[in-house]
């Protein structure tokens, strides 16, 4: 082996915390990581020793079955061993703080703790803490960067690159972690973005992230390269934010009427569970614009590679 | 140590004893560890393609997620997707690496391929070899033998990979 050239960035965080505090350089190093990861799922044995050895725990204080899996399946085909807790099986029902919890795991030899949780911020606290690497995946309405990753990659490849491109996100933005981390994702990386939803979900002070903010989705959508629609939180919405599901639906579902507004190439995202026929109509789903399971798939690779590179450095 | 001439002889030399110890040209795969090592199979084939008038399918092995010091290092590089020719029954891979040194990244290539399917032989050849082996492991093709101290590093440049001419030099690691 012999040196490559000075300038060549190399990973060296332990946790990946959010997108924010990423730089670009770095954004594009996971897609480039997750790219290798998604070659090793076209080989016969799809299993890589890269983490053998070494203990991940999945703490998911918050409900969550896609995006557990997701790691959960990621993990073992670095051949990591995976633990996973939920928050009705651990200890916290029973009043342990998450210092607590979390040193107990540390004490058993988890080598990477992937954390849901409903507090924006309680991975840092972690990370802050624990020698383990810890995942956010999933704080509050703060981050969800593995999405955001995700979501990029998905766009990289059917679009080739992500700078200059046109992207749309529609729904409830200000409860959601997913359009947040999507927010500095793709600005960082040259993207236009325009938030599109209910002025009580979408404040104009969204603006001084750089992004534009628009009520009126069908003025938007003719210059849309990819939509992105975010799932209507029902069970987290309280009525004086939402206007009732069939006033969204008139005003900002993406429904076939609507779709014919979009370029031929636009790209249809979600990052799930859709709520089909509110935020999204369900023939255009599964239609062929639609990209909603190629981004389950690649969400795979990234989270490889996010555990790889995360994972795979000395603490 | 090593100028363009050199390398290219070395490269050459290689190529011959591949043409001569594999009959069956057709079957051999030429698989590159990147960076260096996949434009020297490149390299490779392009002069087995001049003596014998057949292309030797290249392809790209990353060994990054086999080594056996991830979670050991501070930092790591960045890796390329592996590519290579498939299926692999009954053909012959040969690892193509530019520096042969500990003989770990050998073992982590093989185990790689493994993963891909089953060659019927796995063949190893490299640039330089430079000593100090860590594991039993052996090269099949040689371009050029450069003993060295165990704190000496062997640099080494490629035109289209560094944008500079081809060179091969010793120096002393820094600490």
């Amino acid at each position: 082996m012999t040196e490559p050239g000075k300038s060549e960035m190399r990973w060296q965080r332990k946790d990946l915390l959010g997108i924010r505090e990423l730089s670009a350089e770095e954004i594009v190093f996971i897609l480039d990581t997750a790219e290798a990861f998604k070659e090793v799922g076209t080989r016969e044995i799809k299993k890589v020793p890269a983490l053998r050895g070494k203990t991940l725990v999945n703490f998911f204080v918050e409900p969550s079955t896609r995006t557990r899996t997701s790691f959960e399946i990621a993990a073992i085909r670095l051949s990591a061993d995976v633990i996973n807790i939920s928050a009705g099986s651990s200890s916290l029902t029973k009043g342990e703080t998450l210092k607590d919890t979390a040193k107990i795991l540390e004490a058993n030899h988890a080598d990477l703790i992937v954390l849901r949780h409903s507090s924006a911020g309680a991975p840092q606290f972690l990370a802050e803490r624990l020698t383990s690497s810890i995942i956010n995946a999933g704080d509050g309405a703060h981050e969800h960067p593995t999405q955001a990753l995700l979501d990029l990659y998905t766009i990289r490849q059917r679009k080739g690159a992500v700078a200059g491109l046109h992207v749309v996100i529609i729904g409830d933005i200000l409860f959601s972690r997913v359009a947040r981390s999507n927010i500095f994702a793709l600005l960082k990386l040259g993207a236009r973005v325009t938030l599109v939803g209910p002025s009580t979900l979408v404040p104009r002070e969204f603006e001084k992230l750089g992004v534009a903010v628009s009520y009126d989705i069908d003025e938007v959508l003719p210059s849309a390269d990819v939509v992105n629609l975010l799932r209507i939180q029902h069970e987290r919405q309280r009525k004086e934010y939402f206007p009732g599901i069939g006033e969204y639906i008139r005003l900002f579902g993406l429904t076939k009427e609507r779709a014919k507004l979009l370029k031929p190439d636009c790209l249809i995202m979600h990052p799930g569970p859709i709520n089909r026929g509110v935020e999204l109509d369900s023939d255009l789903a599964d239609g062929a614009q639609s990209v909603i399971l190629e981004q389950v798939t690649n969400g795979l690779a990234v989270r490889m590679a996010v555990l790889y590179l995360c994972g795979g450095i000395s603490a | 140590m090593l100028e363009a001439e050199a390398i290219g002889r070395a490269l050459r030399r290689i190529a011959h004893e591949i043409v001569e110890r594999n009959p069956e040209l057709g079957s051999v795969i030429l698989a590159g560890i990147p960076s260096r090592g996949v434009e020297i199979a490149r390299r490779l084939a392009g002069i087995i393609e001049s003596l014998r008038q057949i292309r030797v399918p290249t392809g790209v092995i990353d060994v990054s997620m086999h080594r056996d010091d991830v979670g050991t290092r501070a930092e790591l590089p960045r890796m390329q997707a592996s590519h290579l020719p498939l299926p692999l029954e009954n053909k012959t891979v040969i690892i193509i690496d530019d520096v042969f040194f500990t003989g770990r990244t050998a073992r982590a290539a093989m185990d790689a391929i493994s993963s891909f399917g089953r060659p019927a032989r796995i063949q190893l050849a490299a640039l330089i070899d430079r000593g100090h082996r860590e594991l039993p492991i052996r090269v099949d093709y040689v371009g050029k033998n450069l003993p060295t101290a165990p704190g000496e590093r062997v640099r080494l440049r490629l035109e289209n990979v560094d944008g500079e001419p081809d060179a091969v030099w010793v120096v002393k690691e820094k600490t």
